[in-house]
């Protein structure tokens, strides 16, 4: 019935390609041949070191250090996302007056640039004159300890990033069909029934692509840790992309920051693959 | 009693949404002497001193253009390089089409810190470091497979005999697009239009790598990089981050149905 494409579609498609080619895909190639240089282009140094870079890099501690903080950190801010995500999102999915406008407000932290958000939760977290302490009746230092500064930092991107899992989700429920929910509820189903039979069997598919993309995006996280806590104190905030940024333009080491990148590209490489083929079975 | 339930906990989900923002608020006007103090919550008497001496002491207006332009040229490019391919994708023969989306699907998913250092040497090698044309075509690339993705979607839902008359009654493929397609698909085309505007306002990583004078920052590296003398001069910081937010509330509440489209278009769907 439809009739067949026929007009070659190329030209239109072509300056994307060459677009993404020269600022995307080549910038790749070329951190790969960085990752393999001993280059310091301050003392113009540049020679071929093979995979000495990667050798130091199993050797790093920091660079471990850095690894674990960005498992924590994506690990439990996705998960925690994911948790008042879905809360807010079955909120939200209720029905009530002026909910377009409930809806906006729920967004709102989503459009803060992350950066301005970080200020924010900086001055909210302060010890003296912050107002968390103050409402907790607590002198905690939140970005001073140790302990506290990584789960600030995932408090933050939590506070930051569960409307985007919201608004996913939001528009998975809607795709369930009510009459189902009714005909379960005259069945004599409770909610807590429902909702597990129901709802989040049928949720699923969404919920796999929430996760990707968060945790592609909780994996890479650079500005939120950055600008909130510099990676301290004492590097127990230091993420994988903050130690790549400061080796790269810090210490002006091109070589190992680009292996350090490449390491960031690969892992969220892997992950991808894992949730593609999660989603593939989840498909079927 | 279940209404009353669900009155709490929007009035909990509002708080926490708006909260830390009306802080901020809050904070940027108090005076300075009551800064240093908790309690009180609120200012005795609210000042816009924080405000002046943001807007006359600081480049900030300097750096809000800087952020227009960056922002409005990367949308228009995006949206100009995008669309045209959507179409090509969606519409027309292309060879290796799969490969061709899966390139720009996994374009997506590349982090910024990988491809930083190549561009940081590619820019100073142009001479565009520390311009915006750098950020420009950085971030109009960055945004491209988002836009792409939208628009192509917007495109499939469009029904192949419209283009197919438009071709029969004498229109080359170019006319048929620009004067066909691009008006049923303008909504999607605002969509992607509306998410590269706030991605490329919010942009910190390479913003921070290329920018090093007033003359090229952007809103968030000036931010991030607030000059205190003595101590971090907070209400100052917090009026600035006001002023660099106030724009894209305003979006989120005006195009929040557009907004809340094109975050799932990819998602649910794809």
């Amino acid at each position: 019935m439809n009739p067949p494409p026929t007009d070659r579609g190329t030209p239109f498609v072509a300056p994307a390609l060459v677009l993404l080619s020269l600022i995307t895909l080549y910038p790749v190639l070329s951190v790969l041949a960085l990752s393999l240089l001993h280059k310091l282009p301050l003392f113009g140094i540049s020679r071929f070191a093979g995979l000495e870079n990667y050798r130091f890099l199993l050797t790093d501690d920091r660079f471990w250090n850095a690894f674990r903080n960005t498992v924590y950190f994506a690990a439990v801010s996705v998960s925690l996302e994911l948790l008042l995500g879905l809360a807010l999102a079955l909120l939200l999915n209720r029905t009530f007056p002026f909910k377009g406008i409930a809806t906006a407000i729920v967004l709102v932290p989503w459009a803060i640039p992350t950066v301005v958000s970080a200020r924010m939760w900086e001055w909210m977290y302060n010890t003296d004159l912050g107002i968390l302490n103050h409402l907790l009746g607590v002198k905690i230092n939140w970005l001073g300890s140790p302990f506290w500064a990584l789960n600030a930092a995932v408090f933050m991107d939590v506070w930051k990033t569960t409307p985007f899992t919201v608004i996913l989700l939001l528009a998975g429920l809607r795709v369930i069909p009510r009459e189902l929910l009714q005909a379960a509820r005259i069945d004599g189903a409770g909610a807590w029934q429902l909702f597990s039979r129901i709802t989040l069997p049928m949720l699923m598919p969404v919920i796999l692509v929430v996760l990707i993309f968060r945790t592609l995006d909780a994996f890479r996280v650079f500005d939120a840790v950055y600008v909130l806590t510099g990676g301290g104190p004492a590097n127990t905030t230091e993420t994988l992309s903050v130690y790549a940024y400061k080796v790269l333009f810090q210490t002006l080491q091109f070589g190992y920051g680009s292996t350090l990148s490449v390491v960031v590209f690969l892992c969220v490489g892997a992950i991808s693959v894992l949730y593609i083929r999660l989603l593939g079975r989840a498909g079927q | 009693m279940k209404r009353f339930w669900t009155a709490i906990a929007l009035i909990a989900a509002i708080l926490w949404s708006l909260g830390p923002f009306l802080w901020q608020v809050v904070t940027s006007v108090k005076p300075d002497n009551e800064l240093a103090l908790l309690p009180p919550l609120l200012p005795s008497a609210p000042t816009l001193d924080h405000y002046r001496i943001v807007v006359n002491g600081t480049p900030f207006l300097r750096f809000m253009a800087n952020s227009m332009v960056v922002a409005f040229c990367s949308t228009l490019l995006s949206v100009a390089i995008g669309a045209p391919a959507a179409f090509g994708l969606a519409k027309l023969r292309v060879r290796w089409k799969g490969l061709i989306l899966l390139f720009i699907l996994s374009a997506s998913m590349f982090p910024p810190i990988a491809t930083v250092s190549p561009l940081y040497l590619i820019m100073t090698a142009l001479r565009l470091r520390d311009t915006l044309p750098a950020l420009i075509i950085t971030y109009t690339s960055l945004s491209l497979p988002l836009c792409v993705w939208i628009v192509t979607n917007f495109f499939r839902r469009v029904p192949d005999e419209i283009l197919f008359a438009a071709r029969v009654d004498g229109c080359s493929p170019l006319q048929a697009f620009w004067h066909i397609m691009l008006p049923v698909a303008a909504p999607g085309i605002f969509t992607a239009a509306l998410l590269v505007f706030i991605f490329s306002w919010n942009e910190f990583l390479f913003a921070l790598t290329f920018t090093a004078t007033p003359a090229s920052r952007t809103i968030p590296v000036a931010i991030a990089l607030f000059p205190g003398v003595h101590e971090v001069p907070w209400g100052e910081i917090a009026a600035a981050s006001i002023l660099a937010t106030l724009p894209l509330i305003l979006l989120v509440v005006v195009f929040q149905r557009r907004i809340v489209e094109g975050l799932t278009a990819g998602a649910v769907k794809g």
